[in-house]
């Protein structure tokens, strides 16, 4: 049993069905040839990077199936190369690296499949403690989130928290700018003299997910301080 | 009277022009499979005029040199990938 893999565009002009019922056919085909499916992937509408018969977008499906041999391959290339709903296919044969990567991807093992959301402040602050103490930041499993986003840290600050225990915008939210002032003073004297009122605000609308909001924010703030013009406290609604 | 070294004020870092020696991501990461479908990453082995840049520069070692190479090849061609671009990065 060999593994192989079919990748074929499909013209974006058509009809939802119509694009169904074209990479339908071709497993059908494979099929009846004797190959079993093992997944049909459906990648979906693509910018093409560069332009294919007046076409700036295509509809990608990648088609991973088992074969004892390779006779399948001339006639559905024939008929691939023959319709014109296909604008580019691409068969190739996979490595046992290959099968394992597709299972994984599959299984969720790989790339950017699932990212908590919302990381929990406990477990967040409880891993950034540990990773600390691991010395292992390498490849951390639970993305902290950036807190260099916050206008008013920035790496070394960001480091001085995370230490502390606050790797979260909604940690960060949490806490009053008096709690992120000890943490400061206890980090050195250069941390001190940073002012961190407005930070938790700015890290409210950052755990919310309202990057417009914090950006526009940013931009009335110098340094991560209100202009005085503005008012004063952090808590200043936009 | 000599100074010890945490005591010397250095103009600049002394650690500057120490070059980092060059790796196989792939051997040292132990990445056996590189995707074609997956431009994101093969975007990191690509110049921003699009070329495939060498081993010279990636590190990496023949054996996924070649294969980059290929999943390169097979991305542009099912248009995931430019054949030329400009700033691409």
């Amino acid at each position: 049993m060999r593994n192989y893999e079919v990748t074929f565009i499909v013209d974006p002009v058509l009809s939802g069905d119509e694009i169904k019922a074209t990479a339908q056919k071709y497993v059908d085909q494979l099929q009846e040839s004797g190959c079993g499916i093992v997944h049909i992937d459906e990648l979906g509408l693509r910018t093409l990077a560069y332009e294919i018969n007046k076409r700036h977008s295509g509809y990608y499906y990648c088609v991973e199936f088992q074969s004892e041999t390779g006779v399948f391959v001339s006639p559905l290339e024939l008929n691939l190369r023959r319709d014109e709903r296909i604008m580019r296919f691409l068969t190739v044969s996979l490595d046992k690296y290959g099968v394992k990567y597709n299972e994984d991807r599959r299984n969720g093992r790989i790339g950017k499949s699932k990212r908590k959301k919302k990381t929990d402040p406990e477990t967040a602050a409880a891993t950034a403690v540990s990773q600390v103490k691991a010395k292992a930041p390498k490849p951390a499993p639970q993305q902290p989130d950036n807190l260099k986003r916050i206008e008013g840290i920035g790496p070394k600050i960001a480091e001085v928290l995370k230490a502390a225990g606050v790797s979260s915008f909604a940690k960060l939210a949490s806490m009053t700018s008096e709690e992120i002032k000890d943490v400061l003073n206890a980090a050195g004297d250069r941390f001190s003299f940073q002012d961190p009122t407005t930070w938790p605000a700015q890290s409210d609308l950052a755990a919310k997910g309202e990057w417009d909001k914090l950006k526009k924010w940013q931009e009335d703030l110098k340094g991560g301080k209100v202009v005085s013009s503005s008012g004063k406290g952090g808590n200043e609604e936009e | 009277m000599a100074a010890s070294r945490d005591d010397i004020k250095f103009l600049s870092n002394p650690n500057l022009g120490q070059q980092q020696r060059k790796y196989c991501r792939f051997r040292k990461f132990g990445i056996k499979y590189i995707d074609y479908k997956d431009p994101d990453f093969l975007l990191q082995f690509i110049n921003e005029q699009g070329k495939i840049l060498p081993r010279r520069i990636t590190g990496n070692s023949l054996k996924y040199q070649r294969r980059v190479a290929t999943a390169i090849k097979r991305a542009r061609h099912l248009a995931m990938l430019p054949y030329l671009a400009d700033m691409l990065k």
